[in-house]
């Protein structure tokens, strides 16, 4: 691991954030897709946890992002194929584009339908929109499709970032290692 | 297995084929370790995948989902796309709560003071067919959408009968496939119907109500429960376990038999009393004992439990479902204001379920229907 004049690691808040982010939105997912498939007694409860936590995750990604423009990420390994590196390029701004859009459409269709929406005490997030069903219609058909898209991206990303891990061992992995010292 | 943790290397297995073909793909060396770090990743992915999984029921076939609830009364009812797959019939009216404050030391609730709530409301029919006669049935529901400064709402959907039948979803859907219309006749088959009140004791009660309470003649002069249990909270966060009641000011009468002909007379009645003037109901809040069941629709409190009345309730006008202002609503019972939360009632959740994907699914149809006419006037 020699120094160089890009950081080999991404900043310290940005990976905690990705930390802290990745287990919220895989709880974020199987909330998601739990209480849509349930009548149990946990139901209200699971859907109330799900409205909180995905808005909270929509303040986080707008840090998280904002950090990413302002203080880049380390460069790829130099051997890399090109086509891996368009794949990760690909998935990471894909990845990006569903963190935020989730949350939004979320916060939309809330909306669309003249629904309450989530906050704090007395105080409610403002309305996105007026009621509207065609749009309610199809920001919640997003909501559904982009979920399990989410979920599949996810799940590659994974086994990519495991693949570097212990296949490749070419420090990509450890640019997002939380380890804290060094 | 516990090679598998220990061994560095298996001479054997680290030579076979795919492993060096995966080592030349990833241009790792040929003595690099990948079969090991290649279960490590399939164990996680799989980790991965079967919570995922778990939580979206793909190992639970049997698991009672607002999908299968829905399916059903698609089932018994046909399909009518764009109405409710429950309570399809009905119309929309218009009002306003003013409470009395004689509620605000239950509940914080912002309805509950001396305030003026505009409401969004719907009287409607049960089952699925938006088609059915009004006099083909005893039961009529009114729903109710009081929305307070700041984005708070209180939805509710009341019943004219102070019980319900059943006291789980499960018991609901069971229910619903007893009650399913035998395709022969038309009519539910009053064997299976028989047999399902067998084996659910617990409907006796609803049942023997709804024989002494015959309906209202007009949808003015009825009384409509909250027949599942909810709590009040107070300022001091004091929990108060409620059910409650709109109790007409206009007497009530019971209707005749025969109903009356016109298949439609709900609705006509009432447009035509709203045209003399407003319709008024008080909101009537029965606190329970401690022990009175809240979990538990099919049974009554003791009839000499307190109450209150917290307000009135005025309906002015109405409009019809297909385009009026109650359509594009989910009268879900769970969207509660401050001041009022859930029972432990396990209709609840299970409301909220159905509801949802009634009203998901109905806004799907709704808005493809409109999207043609859209696109024809905005090209
Ligand atoms: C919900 C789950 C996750 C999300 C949304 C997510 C998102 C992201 C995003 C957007 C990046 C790109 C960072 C950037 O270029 O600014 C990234 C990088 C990374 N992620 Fe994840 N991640 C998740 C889970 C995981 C998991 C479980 C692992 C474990 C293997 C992982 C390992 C990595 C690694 C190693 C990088 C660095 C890639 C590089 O150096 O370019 N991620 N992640
Ligand atoms: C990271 C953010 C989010 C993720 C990954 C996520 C994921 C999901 C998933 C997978 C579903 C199941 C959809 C289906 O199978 O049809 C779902 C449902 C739902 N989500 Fe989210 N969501 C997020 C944020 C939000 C936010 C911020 C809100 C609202 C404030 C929200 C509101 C809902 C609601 C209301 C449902 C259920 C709707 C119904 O019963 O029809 N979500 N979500
Ligand atoms: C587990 C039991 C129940 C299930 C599965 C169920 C199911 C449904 C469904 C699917 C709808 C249509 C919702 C929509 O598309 O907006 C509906 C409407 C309705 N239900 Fe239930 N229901 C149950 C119990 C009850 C109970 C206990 C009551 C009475 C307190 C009730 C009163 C109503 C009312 C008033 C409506 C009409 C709402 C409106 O006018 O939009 N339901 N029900």
């Amino acid at each position: 691991m020699t120094p160089s004049t890009r950081p080999m690691r991404f900043s310290l808040p940005a990976r905690v954030l990705h930390w802290l982010m990745a287990p919220a939105i895989f709880v974020m997912l199987l909330l998601g897709s739990g209480l849509v498939t349930t009548v149990s007694i946990w139901r209200p409860l699971l859907l109330d946890t799900h409205k909180t936590l995905g808005m909270l995750l929509l303040l986080l990604v707008l840090l998280r992002l904002a950090i990413r423009l302002t203080r880049g990420a380390p460069a790829l390994p130099s051997n890399m194929p090109g086509w891996q590196r368009g794949l990760a390029h690909l998935s990471h701004w894909l990845l990006y584009g569903l963190m935020l859009a989730m949350p939004l459409i979320g916060w939309a269709m809330l909306s669309a339908a003249g629904y309450p929406l989530p906050g704090i005490g007395g105080w409610h997030v403002p309305a996105l929109m007026a009621p509207d069903v065609v749009r309610y219609a199809l920001l919640r058909h997003a909501h559904g499709v982009l979920g399990r898209v989410f979920f599949w991206v996810i799940l590659v990303h994974l086994c990519a970032g495991l693949a570097h891990a212990l296949l490749l061992r070419d420090g990509v992995f450890n640019s997002m290692a939380l380890r804290l010292r060094r | 297995m516990v090679r598998l943790r220990f061994s560095t290397g298996w001479p054997m297995a680290t030579s076979l084929p795919p492993l060096r073909a995966l080592r030349q793909a990833l241009h790792l060396p040929p003595d690099a370790p990948v079969l090991r770090p290649a279960l490590w990743i399939g164990a996680a992915a799989l980790a991965v995948l079967g919570a995922y999984g778990a939580a979206a029921g793909w190992f639970s076939p049997q698991r009672l989902s607002p999908r299968r609830i829905i399916n059903t009364f698609n089932a018994n009812f046909g399909e009518h796309p764009g109405y409710r797959r429950n309570h399809a019939k009905g119309v929309c009216v218009l009002g306003y709560f003013e409470g009395n404050g004689s509620a605000s030391s239950l509940s914080t609730a912002a309805v509950f003071g001396t305030t003026r709530t505009p409401v969004v409301g719907r009287f409607a029919v049960p089952g699925g067919n938006p088609g059915i006669a009004d006099g083909s049935v005893p039961v009529r529901s009114m729903a109710l959408q009081f929305s307070s400064p700041g984005g708070e709402q209180w939805r509710m959907g009341m019943n004219n009968a102070a019980l319900f039948t059943v006291n789980t979803p499960q018991a609901f859907y069971q229910q619903l496939i007893a009650t399913r219309p035998d395709p022969a006749t038309g009519k539910p088959d009053p064997a299976r119907v028989k047999a399902f009140y067998a084996a659910h004791p617990e409907s006796a009660a609803a049942l023997a109500w709804g024989k002494s309470h015959p309906p209202s003649t007009g949808l003015g002069n009825g009384t409509y429960y909250s027949i599942n249990a909810f709590e009040l909270i107070d300022a001091h966060g004091e929990k108060h376990a409620v059910r409650w009641a709109m109790q007409p000011e206009q007497p009530y009468a019971a209707l005749g038999k025969p109903a009356p002909t016109d298949p439609d007379f709900l609705s006509h009645d009432l447009q035509q009393q709203l045209q003399q003037g407003p319709l008024r109901w008080h909101l009537i809040l029965t606190l329970a004992a401690p022990g009175d069941p809240t979990n538990d629709a099919t049974r009554a409190w003791p009839a000499d439990r307190p109450t209150v009345d917290a307000g009135t309730l005025t309906l002015q006008n109405s409009a019809p479902q297909a385009d009026g202002p109650c359509r594009d609503i989910n009268f879900d019972p769970t969207i509660l204001p401050h001041g009022v939360a859930l029972s432990d009632d396990p209709l609840l959740a299970a409301r909220q379920g159905a509801y949802s994907r009634s009203f998901n699914l109905r806004t799907h149809e709704e808005a493809a229907a409109q999207t043609p006419a859209a696109r024809k006037v905005n090209p």
